[in-house]
């Protein structure tokens, strides 16, 4: 139990990392398969791909709803600065995911039905270049005095959180590509198993820049990498999940030249988690990478033990439960969409 | 202009029109899932189609909405982190976790189980399919309790202390169950079954009307009826819970919507206001219709019982006083309407007129249930400027004023995003009504039966077979 207690921060530091990596996997296929509509010709097959994430993607959407919440309760400090420094990211996203959202009911019910195609493309768009922008304006440091968001309103617009979203862009779509391999049979298959592949050399070729700039940005990242800290595991740790996410993308292209259906999707999700844990070994524990003062560390954005500890308990039982019929509803839509998933035919 | 100087104005018109905008739509959801509810379960268990088909019709509506609610929801949440960062970081403790509760619980359950709802006709049972229905429902009235519970909190905030601006949790469970949180929860949640109600009964009105399914319209319409007579009567006692815990928890908003700027004296009642015309500079009225004693009356259930006036309040501690006293009369005038149209239509009833034959002909009764559905809306958004313009100064009731909890943002991004989301929920409402129209005009499908669907057809028989019904 004292030892619970002790952590409570990182504790929570873990399962908010659970929340937004099941978030990016899930979601970020979705709104991949939504940015590819974009470059898509043919009507019907932007309809087969936004079919299939239509019973799935409100699901996987409120895991961003969560994780709001989850850190609105565990890092109250946290969410009050970074919403605020990147206020125009994030309402970027939100009309974005407005666009998105409403494109498939509307879609449904409309008599002009093409504009919905592109309501969901472009919604899907801007909402990822919303997080793209927001991930790069929080990895290059916020300017924070006296806890509250010290800077200017466009301080995260610049080079570095180009690059990140420019990421973002490549990372989700590489993951719709790789569902849309998973879902979808024939030529949109065929061609989605070439957009896996390119998205994959993009995804990989700016995650190193990224790696790179982050390290040039932050000189205690750069530290880890030559082992100037005071112990050496966090250096070791930074080494075996670089390795590990190469590896992954080793398989990933693999198992995208073996023509396997699942499993290009499967290692995919392990890059995500394997280069995005790295990256937070790197900046650990800043919370909030910061600019000119020092970052806020995990302990210092943390809510008081009680609400950390009541939160605890109650997610705990939750997660599973949540877990177990999400798998169900994720069963019942299995397999290859075919077409006549339409409004009429539910 | 001046106006778009002021962040902290701006800050609040733009969290105002979003929850004005976004609160359209969940209670229609609450209320809607609910009755969708029960036409499933009266289709288990009488096997008739028709109920089937009332499930059908009503869940084209229902997803529409729905999905204009989701979207406009997501805005709310992130707001109190970009407009109201002080704010959050000051209640964070226990504010943020509410709203965690309820993504984790209510709105990830709504989620799941709604795509199997819409989608899983063919692919699921018609008892996993009611069970799916069930959970979606279920997750609707649970999003609003942990919502209500946490507005609530505004309110009356307790179950910890402030240490310096920032609330430290002690004691969670009073946190949720604060004073205000069960006439809140009650009163928004029948605010949910009353209005659902009255648009499904509105728009059966309209079907009746017009003479169109009229059997069919009939059975709903007159289910709406037998319901108003429970929700109706419960919004007004509720109603008047809802003052009593204002005049317990804050006197200074009780004072305000009721225009009451003397206390009145040991032995005399105070008096109520039926219209007036308060002046805050004058700290009186400049007119006034009153009627004895009835303020305390409605307040302490006493005729002489004390009720503080507003003088006693420092002005900067005063409310906004025009438009709480004002939204106050249309919300309470509103729900003595509504319930006097359920009189009126059980008494048409007991007449026999709600009878397929002569239905048509009560055009007076169908016209007002008709307009029945914008005034039911219409207590609603009047009720929560009552809720929330009548909590000013406060943001947290007496810890934390507006000016304190706002985010140190630019004027011109907060102008920005509200112009942007002015522009954008136009354009979605229009779109709904739109839409929704077109659901309205194209109606139920008569001639659509779950025997005649693929899969579906083995499993309802089974289904129904194992239940004795022998429709099939
Ligand atoms: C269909 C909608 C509807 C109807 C007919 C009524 N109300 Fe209401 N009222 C609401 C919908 C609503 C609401 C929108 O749901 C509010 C705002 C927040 C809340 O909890 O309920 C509300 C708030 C609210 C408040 C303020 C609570 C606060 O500030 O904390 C009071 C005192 C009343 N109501 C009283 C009444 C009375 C005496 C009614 C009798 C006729 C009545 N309401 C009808
Ligand atoms: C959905 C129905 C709701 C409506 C229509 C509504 C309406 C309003 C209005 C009109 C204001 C502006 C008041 C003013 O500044 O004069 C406001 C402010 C606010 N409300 Fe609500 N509200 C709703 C629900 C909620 C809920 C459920 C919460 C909390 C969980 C909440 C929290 C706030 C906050 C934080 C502010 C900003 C601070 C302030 O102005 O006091 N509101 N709301
Ligand atoms: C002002 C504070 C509010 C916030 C922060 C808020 C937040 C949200 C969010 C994030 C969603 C999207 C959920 C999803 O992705 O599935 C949503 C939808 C929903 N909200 Fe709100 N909400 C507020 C006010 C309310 C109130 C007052 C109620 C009810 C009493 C309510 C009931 C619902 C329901 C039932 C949904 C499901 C979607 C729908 O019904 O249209 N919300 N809300």
């Amino acid at each position: 139990m004292d030892a619970i207690n002790a952590n409570l921060p990182t504790i929570w530091l873990f399962l908010v990392g659970f929340f937004l990596l099941y978030y990016v996997v899930t979601d970020g296929a979705d709104l991949g398969v939504g940015m590819l509509t974009l470059v898509t010709r043919n009507s019907e097959e932007k309809k087969v791909m936004m079919d299939s994430i239509h019973s799935i993607w409100h699901g996987n959407q409120t895991w961003i709803v969560i994780l709001g919440g989850m850190l609105f309760g565990a890092f109250p400090l946290f969410y009050s600065i970074v919403l605020s420094a990147l206020y125009i990211p994030f309402i970027v996203m939100l009309f974005g995911f407005i666009f998105r959202g409403v494109a498939f009911e509307f879609y449904d019910n409309a008599e002009w039905k093409p504009v919905w195609l592109v309501s969901f493309g472009v919604g899907s768009l801007l909402a990822t270049l919303g997080q793209g922008f927001a991930l790069g304006g929080l990895l290059g440091g916020i300017s924070v005095q006296s806890d509250s968001f010290a800077g200017h309103p466009d301080d995260w617009l610049n080079g570095y959180s180009a690059i990140a979203a420019a990421g973002v862009v490549a990372g989700y779509i590489m993951l719709g590509a790789a569902y849309l391999v998973a879902r979808t049979e024939g030529p949109l298959q065929e061609r989605s198993f070439r957009l896996a592949s390119a998205a994959g050399f993009a995804t990989a070729l700016i995650s190193a820049v990224i790696y790179f700039a982050t390290s040039l940005l932050h000189p205690s990242m750069a530290g880890k990498w030559l082992f100037r800290g005071e112990s050496v595991w966090p250096s070791l740790f930074l080494y075996f999940f670089l390795f590990l996410t190469l590896g992954a993308f080793a398989m990933y292209f693999r198992s995208l030249l073996r023509k396997r259906q699942l499993a290009p999707l499967v290692w995919n999700w392990l890059v995500v988690i394997f280069s995005f844990t790295g990256l937070s070994i790197g900046l650990y524990p800043a919370m909030i990478p910061s600019v000119g003062a020092a970052a806020l560390t995990v302990e210092e954005v943390a809510a008081s033990p009680t609400t950390l500890r009541f939160m605890l308990v109650v997610t705990l039982i939750l997660l599973p439960i949540i877990l177990t019929y999400t798998s169900y509803s994720y069963w019942i839509f299995r397999g290859k969409i075919t077409r006549d998933e339409g409004y009429e035919n539910r | 202009m001046e106006l778009f100087q002021d962040q902290v104005l701006l800050s609040r018109i733009h969290f105002a029109f979003t929850a004005i905008f976004h609160i359209l739509f969940p209670v229609l959801t609450i209320g809607l899932s609910i009755f969708l509810v029960g036409v499933e379960a009266k289709w288990l268990l009488t096997g008739q189609e028709r109920y089937y088909q009332h499930a059908r019709f009503w869940m084209r509506l229902f997803l529409l909405n729905f999905a204009v609610g989701v979207v406009s929801g997501i805005p709310m949440e992130f707001q109190f982190g970009t407009n109201w960062s002080a704010f959050s970081r000051a209640g964070g403790d226990i504010f943020g976790h509410l709203l965690g509760f309820e993504a984790s619980m209510a709105f990830m359950l709504e989620a799941a189980f709604l795509g199997i709802m819409a989608f899983g006709w063919k692919r699921v049972s018609p008892g996993m399919h009611f069970f799916a229905t069930c959970m979606v429902a279920f997750g609707g009235s649970l999003s609003a309790f942990w919502i209500m519970a946490a507005n609530s909190w505004m309110q009356t905030p307790v179950g910890g202390e402030f240490v310096g601006n920032r609330f430290i949790l002690t004691d969670a469970f009073a946190a949720i169950w604060n004073p205000d949180a069960f006439w809140g929860i009650t009163h928004m949640w029948l605010a949910c079954l009353e209005i659902s109600l009255f648009v499904i009964g509105g728009i059966s009105a309209w079907y009746l009307l017009r003479g169109r399914d009229t059997e069919f319209f009939l059975v709903s319409f007159k289910a709406m009826v037998v319901a108003a007579i429970v929700v109706t009567l419960l919004q007004m006692a509720t109603g008047d819970g809802a003052g009593k815990s204002i005049f317990k928890a804050q006197p200074a908003k009780l004072a305000g919507i009721e225009a009451h700027w003397q206390t009145n004296p040991e032995g005399e009642g105070a008096p109520w206001k039926i219209l007036a015309w308060p002046d805050k500079q004058l700290q009186a009225n400049v007119w006034e219709i009153e009627v004895p004693n009835v303020l305390s009356l409605l307040a302490t259930y006493s005729k002489t019982g004390t009720v503080t006036g507003l003088k006693e309040f420092p002005v900067a501690d005063q409310p906004p006083l025009l438009l709480p006293f004002y939204s106050f009369r249309l919300m309470v005038l509103i729900g003595l309407l509504l319930a006097g149209l359920m009189v009126w239509s059980l008494w048409a009833w007991k007449k026999g007129e709600l009878v397929p034959e002569r239905v048509g002909r009560q055009k007076r009764l169908l016209y007002a249930w008709m307009a029945a559905i914008p005034l039911s809306y219409l207590a609603m958004e009047t009720g929560w400027i009552v809720r929330e313009v009548g909590r000013q100064p406060w943001v947290i009731q007496g810890v934390l004023r507006t000016e304190e909890g706002v985010s140190r943002l630019p004027a011109e991004s907060v102008t920005g995003s509200l112009i942007g989301f002015v522009a954008i929920y136009t354009l979605l409402l229009i779109l709904f009504l739109l839409f929704a129209r077109r659901i309205l005009q194209k109606g139920p499908n008569l001639v659509d039966s779950p025997v005649e669907k693929g899969k579906s057809h083995r499993d309802i028989n089974r289904f129904l077979a194992k239940k004795h019904i022998t429709r099939y």
